[in-house]
């Protein structure tokens, strides 16, 4: 019975592995000389290809052996046949090289001395991206600046990187990313494109030539209390961390806490739910900064907020069927950035207002830029339709970043030669 | 492609036909996508629901050089309370073999010393390991028939995460996994957990013999502090 085990142990061996996917490192110590033979005998079969890690010396000494998958099965029948015992020290070679490699990944991203050095192909926490700031900051001092626009519920600082050649009281463009805080690929192409903007200034291509004229506000990390919890916690966490009187439950949907549409259908009045509107508009500080900000800076000319997943380019109205008198022209500037987005990897998204495309939402951020006079107004839902869906894999963060930035200059050079 | 506008998003019923589709013809070692919606018409039946007539292009997450086309009915009954939507679907083409593949993750499952256990798949940063992405894969097709039991006009489900996968080892042919996944519910925006009961074999369609909603709140959700 055990002669065909072994012999299609043979066939299945003589066509090359590349991976250790399957393989275990076995430990035998041998008590006897004849378990000692059986050992040296073993390493004399060379078509098992078995890999001696520790081979075989004396009595009490360990042998472990790393077994390739097809050999797995006949070489513990052929132990267990001859009373060897062994044990397994290694259930799976190739999760412990996944495990190490992920490990190093992670020491490495501890020491990033510079923006440079910063790995854009992983997903960061906090303190990383807040130290990112403050490097690009002090790499690019007359380009970028960083503003302290509020505090959240639990007093994390909310930062907004300006980027600026000058001038007083330019028309802006703003970009947020992370307000729902377990859309991570967000957050990560936040860092993607804060540098691009520097690279694209020092090369004198690209987004430079908007920056001629207008300022960029940047807000990477939007809910950073929601960030920090899926970090810590809960990584599908979505919300704000605010507790309000009365609510059973903690955090409140910052894209319905907005003034427009408020308390409305399409948005939740149960605390214990996803889209939970808040007890009033603005309640939730990461909304009622930006609302500041917004009406405080006074020329805004493009506003647009950034999620995932889905693979949309949204823009208003999500609390009411009515089109927004913009309508034709918002859509018309969707299609061109959504083909240049599509441009770079085929990327295929869908477009068209909030209600039509996925469904009803009251409260939310772009109803109410686009009803403070900011025409072009829109969200994004970035990569993928639900394969991996917010566990995007790492490897996806720049391919998604170069080509959602295609679509923001589309958007960004229209406002810019469309300015009333 | 511009969306034709009707009560029920029509990309939500082309992810319905998707998962249904992905259920019927996938495995450990395929998993057909939705690459673009070609075509797509709605009807509203008196007394009877609202139905779609969508035309899909589809590729293979492995292969993405092998597309598909395919015609699909979804029909969302009236009232729509405890019937499940109607999908219909015609498949144009072959799909290639998955024989060696299929067979290589069949072994393995079945020669392993200890039952399997795991958790987190992906992991927070997206990350499945190679051995682990069959049953990634195999969770996923599965997923589709829990999510078409449970799906209405007003609902799209999507699985988020695997948070638990045991494997029982089982006399007759079957692998068997007892999952816990948790499914992203689109327009709620909930994430529910739910367990379901996989069996499959080679040259088997995938089957979910067992699946129930859990209603513990995963851990973190709304009310821990």
């Amino acid at each position: 019975m055990r002669v065909p085990m072994l012999l299609a142990a043979l066939v299945a061996v003589a066509t090359c592995t590349e991976t250790f996917v399957g393989q275990q490192v076995l430990r035998v110590v041998p008590t006897s000389h004849e378990e000692l033979q059986e050992l040296r005998e073993l390493q004399g079969l060379e078509h098992l290809q078995l890999d001696f890690w520790l081979a075989p010396r004396g009595l009490g000494d360990p042998v472990d052996i790393r077994v390739p998958f097809p050999s797995l099965q006949p070489v513990k029948a052929h132990l267990e046949a001859r009373g060897v015992s062994y044990s397994i020290m290694i259930e799976d070679v190739q999760a412990l090289l996944d495990e190490e490699q992920r490990e190093m990944l992670r020491s490495s991203r501890r020491l990033p001395l510079s923006t440079t050095t910063f790995n854009y192909e992983a997903y960061h926490t906090l303190d990383e991206i807040y130290a990112f700031m403050d490097m690009l900051v002090a790499e690019n001092p007359t380009l970028v600046s960083k503003l302290e626009i509020g505090r959240s519920t639990e007093n994390r600082p909310l930062y907004v990187l300006k980027f600026s050649t000058g001038g007083t009281d330019r028309p802006a463009v703003w970009i947020d990313t992370g307000i729902h805080s377990r859309e991570w690929v967000t957050q990560a192409s936040g860092l993607w494109f804060a540098k691009k903007i520097v690279e694209d200034h020092a090369n004198k291509e690209g987004v430079a030539s908007i920056l001629d004229t207008m300022d960029i506000f940047l807000e990477i990390v939007t809910n950073p209390d929601g960030f920090a919890y899926t970090h810590s916690t809960n990584r599908l966490w979505r919300k704000t961390r605010s507790k309000h009187s009365g609510a059973l439950c903690v955090g409140v949907d910052p894209n319905r806490n907005w003034d427009a549409g408020f308390g409305g259908p399409g948005a939740s009045g149960n605390s214990c739910t996803e889209t939970y509107r808040g007890p009033y508009p603005n309640s939730e500080p990461e909304v009622k900064s930006i609302v500041d900000f917004v009406k405080g800076h006074g020329n805004i000319k493009a506003f647009i907020s950034i999620h995932s997943y889905s693979q949309l380019l949204l823009y208003p109205y999500g609390y009411t069927t009515t089109p927004v008198p913009d309508q034709q022209e918002l859509h018309e500037v969707s299609a061109k950035a959504v083909a240049a987005l599509s441009s770079l990897y085929g990327t295929k998204y869908k477009y068209g207002s909030i209600i039509t495309t996925i469904y009803q939402a009251s409260g939310g951020t772009i109803d109410w830029t686009y009803q403070q006079g900011i025409k072009y107004s829109f969200t994004f839902e970035l990569r993928d339709t639900g394969r991996y869906g917010f566990l995007l894999p790492a490897k996806q963060i720049v391919p998604t970043a170069q080509e959602t930035w295609l679509a923001l200059q589309v958007i960004m050079e229209h406002a810019r030669d469309h300015m009333d | 492609m511009e969306l034709p506008p009707s009560r029920v998003p029509v990309s939500r019923a082309a992810a319905l036909a998707e998962g249904v589709v992905r259920l019927r013809t996938g495995g450990p070692a395929r998993a057909l996508r939705l690459r673009e919606l070609r075509g797509a018409r709605a009807e509203d039946i008196k007394d009877v629901g609202y139905k779609f007539y969508l035309e899909l292009e589809l590729e293979d997450v492995l292969d993405k050089d092998c597309a598909v086309n395919c015609t699909a009915e979804v029909l969302y009954h009236l009232g729509n309370k405890n019937s499940a939507p109607d999908v219909q679907f015609t498949l144009e083409g072959e799909l290639k073999s998955t024989e060696e593949a299929d067979h290589e993750f069949y072994t393995r499952m079945r020669s392993l010393e200890k039952e399997l256990v795991a958790e987190n798949i992906p992991d927070s940063h997206g990350h499945v390991s190679p051995e682990l992405q069959p049953l990634h894969l195999l969770a996923w097709v599965a997923s589709g028939h829990v999510i078409w039991q449970n799906s209405t006009e007003n609902t799209q489900l999507q699985l988020a995460q695997i948070q638990h996968v045991k494997q029982v080892k089982r006399s007759d042919e079957d692998l068997q996994f007892d999952f816990v996944v948790l499914l992203h519910e689109m327009v709620s925006q909930e994430i529910i957990p739910w367990e379901m009961t996989v069996l499959w074999h080679p040259g088997d369609n995938v089957r979910v013999t067992r699946h129930r909603r859990q209603h513990r709140h995963p851990s973190g959700a709304a009310g821990t502090p």
